[in-house]
């Protein structure tokens, strides 16, 4: 190194600053506008803002909180808190915008604030921003500074050419490697457990395959739901509509991921979790009508809190719509039985081929037990009136998917299926009475000739979009928007279905009135024809009495929010209260369970 | 005569930062010091336990303030060596650059620091304007002028425009030409030799001693750079001297800061033109919340504008890391050295000292 050597004049040489411009700007008549990436004072877009807290949670600083918003009644999806920002405390690192769910919370290029009143830095962010200026933004997540992983895994199924002559589950299920890659998409906001009926606990477990826990996992199903094996597969994952994931990206497959624990989990620890549940204090007993969904749930809590439950079947096998209505191949018994399995092993004792009304009486029901719960499900087809309908190849959804799980389970013979058949409906069961029914075609004839007529347009189809893509995949044939009109008969013979165009569904009441245009008639080639259009419950077994006493809002029962019907000691829940839907089973008979314990618990 | 207690810390105006240092003095010679750390303490080591790998990013550019990157930086080279992670070739490129940027920024500050001790203070005026056209880089590119939260374990945050890299070039340049006029006002200047030349002398056996890296080292002739010795990112594959003295005087050490300068201005250009095409950031597993990194342990370092700087993480598979050990690049100066070797040094020379040494107080406080 060669050192400069000191220089006498060389200070002087510095004269030459006095003539220049100075590096300073006078502040404020001068401003200086911040780089196009600069990380300056928040942004926050209510409208799309769900509240889910993904910032306050990645916030390094703390200096994110969700407050409720006073008087805010939020949708579903949406959760009624909004972030407040402690300038106090931020670091403008800007995490919260990379990871931001919907993209609402911006940064803005806005960086001098100024105010006498250090409360105002605890500032809710608004799209006018801190200075009320509506600021330009700065900062902006991209897809390589995004802290969101937006690509679902995709779940392997048996491909279509495969599977359409079986019966067997063609949803492979998730690897340990895809589980884990799935679960570590989830931000843990919960929006998903405010949607579940049963509110789950979702992130928790989800969570538990992600610190690869199974066993905590399984623990968490139990929390709120038996039926894990059932939910995991055919639950309509009303979560994954509003998962926070899915404003951006592909929501996380949430039902999937439930599946994985209860199909991973060893049988040793998945036993251990079940049994430790159960109190051994014995309080009283409970009866319980129909082992289908909500029957189960509630037969379960209800044990675990020490009641002694019987639960009476009319069937052979207990799991009513689950064992009777859905497919084999979206639901196989063996995971329906390890369900049931282990809500018996806690000492449930179910009774089946035992009709209530005929085998026992209800009043009998009445004495024996200190509560009763009744969820007998909507197990009765709805039938169509419609010119033709009154034929013998008219048949009803309910009375058909018995059969093809009857077959299915080896039990029964082959459903009568012919050669081309239209099927009315546009909702899950459609589609489960017209893949079936194409398996089974398959089989007979080697051919799959199934139409499908729904009155909803394509957008507004009631089934999941995976039964109207895996359909479309097995060769069914949508009509969207299509009234039924008549069914063509000849020499006493089916030839087909007449649909008119639908044009709208309701009337201007919001009444379901659907008005068809009939100048517009499409006619659908068939000798048989499904219906689908919905299904009934059946109360025959209720004494005219009790019936007399209940409160019925259509073919619905009324309870309270404990699921308790007008009379004490009768508790309802299922579909004969809130519709047909497992989840919203599970949900009611965990919620009566609680309702039957607070009752028998203040009695004593 | 009678020995006298004397605190120098940040009321001086030649003690950087929020450090100080317990004289005692005898007359106007120092006969003993002690360093008085703690000011600035937070416990980042502790702090970085229950904390996000992600969210560490944005603490530990507080470990050295002038020259925050650094520590994202190499926190990020031990979380990727742990998780076996092979950053893209551009982010590294990029890294680099950012790199260089902070070096020349805190040589800037380092030679503007001398005019507080010695009172030149045409040198702080000029030093700190040149340092803020480079923060003026980093803005553009960060978003953020000092605390940029840029690197990322896997890469860095965005990437760089052609636009910002024009930017860069002609702001290197503005700054490459300014060096002459800082030769000639700050170290032709006869003060600037009369208070710095032998002043706070350092010998070789001293600094390898005490473990002394960097400018420090360098100026008793030892040849010692983590770029060179142990090249990281592409180090490498960049033409670069090492300036190196052969005594070590407060003079050497920061005229070395000021060739470095030079090498740092050399090496960007270079990643100007050489910076290949491509990603900058490898993702880990997930949704930032939940990321995990492998069990093991790991250490980064890197040469920074005080020496060797290094991070030691420990990971035990969990979303935070088990535990986080600084070797921040002025411990040895700051703490032992101040003891060994500040006394007999004359009091208006300590100031000299401590700023020469480059001691940084957060680095010892961390």
């Amino acid at each position: 190194m060669k050192e400069p050597k000191a220089n006498f004049f060389s200070p002087f040489k510095g004269i030459k600053y006095m003539v220049k411009k100075p590096v300073t700007i006078r502040v404020p008549k001068e401003t200086r506008e911040a780089a196009g990436r600069y990380r300056g004072f928040h942004t926050n877009d209510w409208e799309d803002c769900i509240g889910c807290g993904t910032c306050a949670d990645i916030c390094p600083t703390d200096a994110i909180n969700m407050e409720k918003v006073p008087e805010y009644d939020s949708p579903e999806g949406e959760k009624d808190e909004r972030p407040v920002i402690d300038y106090g405390r931020c670091c403008f690192c800007g995490f919260c915008i990379d990871i931001c769910t919907t993209g609402s919370l911006k940064m803005s290029k806005d960086y001098i604030y100024i105010n006498e009143n250090p409360d105002t830095f605890l500032y809710i962010p608004e799209e006018q921003g801190i200075n009320k200026n509506f600021p330009e933004e700065g900062y902006q997540r991209n897809e390589i500074t995004d802290l969101l992983d937006l690509e679902r895994i995709s779940m392997r199924h048996v491909k279509s050419s495969k599977r359409k002559d079986s019966f067997l589950e063609y949803v492979k299920g998730f690897s340990k490697e895809e589980a884990k890659r799935e679960a570590s998409r989830c931000v843990e906001c919960g929006i998903c457990t405010d949607r579940c009926p049963a509110h789950m606990d979702i992130p928790e477990y989800i969570n538990s395959i992600w610190d690869d826990d199974l066993k905590e996992g399984t623990k968490w199903l139990y929390e709120t739901n038996p039926l894990p094996n059932v939910c995991g597969r055919v639950c309509t994952h009303k979560c994954e509509e509003v998962c926070a994931i899915s404003h951006r990206g592909e929501p996380i497959a949430i039902r999937w991921l439930k599946r994985y624990i209860v199909d991973n989990t060893p049988e040793k620890d998945y036993e251990e979790v079940v049994l430790s549940n159960v109190s051994k204090k014995s309080k009283g007993s409970i009866g319980i009508v129909g082992a289908g969904p909500s029957g189960l749930t509630a037969a379960y809590y209800l044990r675990t809190l020490g009641y002694n439950v019987d639960i009476y079947e009319e069937k052979e096998y207990a799991g009513g719509v689950m064992r009777y209505g859905i497919p084999k191949y979206r639901l196989p018994d063996k995971a329906l039985d390890k369900d049931i399995k282990f809500i018996k092993k806690i000492g449930v004792n179910i009774i089946t081929n035992t009709r209530v009304g005929k085998d026992i009486e209800f009043s009998d029901l009445e004495n024996k037990y200190d509560a009763v719960y009744i969820s007998t499900g909507f197990m009765e087809p709805r039938y169509l009136k419609i010119e033709g309908s009154d034929h013998k190849d008219v048949i009803a959804a309910m009375d058909f998917l018995p059969k093809v799980r009857d077959f299915a389970r080896n039990e029964g013979k082959i459903p009568d299926v012919y050669k081309k058949i239209v099927v009315i409906g546009g909702g899950d069961v459609a589609y489960d009475v017209g893949r079936s029914a194409a398996r089974i075609q398959m089989i007979k004839y080697g051919k799959i000739d199934v139409t499908l007529t729904a009155l909803e347009n394509y957008e507004d189809l009631p089934a999941s979009e995976d039964e109207i893509i895996e359909g479309r995949e097995e060769g069914l044939e949508m009509y969207p928007s299509s009234g039924p009109v008549k069914i063509l008969i000849e020499k006493n013979k089916i030839k087909g279905l007449k649909t008119a165009e639908c044009i709208s569904l309701f009337d201007d009441n919001g009444n379901f009135k659907p008005e068809l245009n009939h100048d517009n008639t499409t006619f659908h080639k068939g000798t048989q024809v499904y219906i689908s259009i919905g299904q009934a419950p059946n109360y025959d077994y209720l004494p005219e009495n009790l019936k007399e006493k209940l409160n019925f809002v259509g073919p619905k029962i009324e309870t309270d929010e404990n699921g308790q019907t007008n009379i004490d000691w009768l508790f309802a829940g299922g579909d004969i209260v809130n519709g047909p839907d497992i989840i919203n089973g599970v949900a009611d008979g965990h919620n009566s369970a609680k309702g039957i314990d607070k009752l028998l618990n203040n009695n004593q | 005569m009678k020995e006298v207690k004397l605190f120098h810390g940040p009321n001086h105006p030649g003690m950087h930062g929020n450090f100080s240092v317990h004289l005692t003095v005898d007359g106007d010679t120092v006969k003993k010091a002690k360093p008085n750390p703690g000011m600035l303490h937070r416990g980042f080591e502790k702090l970085m336990e229950r904390r996000l790998w992600l969210n560490n990013i944005a603490l530990i550019p507080r470990v050295c303030v002038p020259e925050p990157d650094l520590n994202e930086a190499v926190y990020s080279m031990a979380v990727e060596k742990i998780q076996n992670l092979e950053i893209p070739e551009r982010a590294k490129y990029i890294r680099v650059l950012m790199m260089e940027l902070a070096r020349i920024s805190v040589h800037m500050m380092s030679i503007g620091g001398i005019g507080g001790p010695t009172g030149v203070y045409t040198a702080p005026n000029w030093a700190l304007a040149d340092r803020d056209l480079i923060l003026d880089i980093f803005e553009k590119i960060t978003g953020h002028r000092v605390y940029h939260m840029y690197i990322v374990p896997g890469g860095v945050r965005q990437d760089i425009d052609e636009k910002t890299f024009r930017f860069i070039e002609n702001t290197i340049r503005d700054i490459e030409k300014r060096l002459k006029d800082y030769k000639e006002i700050i170290f032709e200047s006869p003060i600037i030799h009369k208070r710095l030349k032998g002043t706070a002398p350092l010998t070789k056996e001293q600094a390898l001693n005490w473990g002394v890296t960097g400018p420090g080292l360098r100026s008793t002739g030892e040849k010692y750079d983590v770029r060179k010795q142990f090249p990281y990112f592409v180090y490498d594959k960049l033409d670069f001297d090492i300036p190196v003295a052969d005594k070590s005087d407060a003079f050497t050490r920061l005229y070395l800061k000021y060739l470095e300068v030079k090498q740092s201005i050399k090496i960007i250009k270079q990643v100007i033109n050489k910076i290949p095409k491509g990603k900058v950031r490898l993702k880990l597993t997930g949704t930032a919340l939940k990321w995990k990194i492998k069990k093991g342990e790991a250490y980064g370092k890197v040469e920074s504008s005080r020496g060797e700087f290094g991070y030691y993480v420990v990971s035990d598979g969990g979303r935070s890391p088990y535990r986080v050990q600084v070797r921040g690049a002025s411990y040895p100066q700051g703490l032992y050295g101040i003891e060994a070797g500040l006394p007999e040094t004359r009091l208006e020379d300590v100031a000299i000292w401590l700023d020469t040494m480059g001691v940084c107080a957060p680095e010892i406080d961390r």
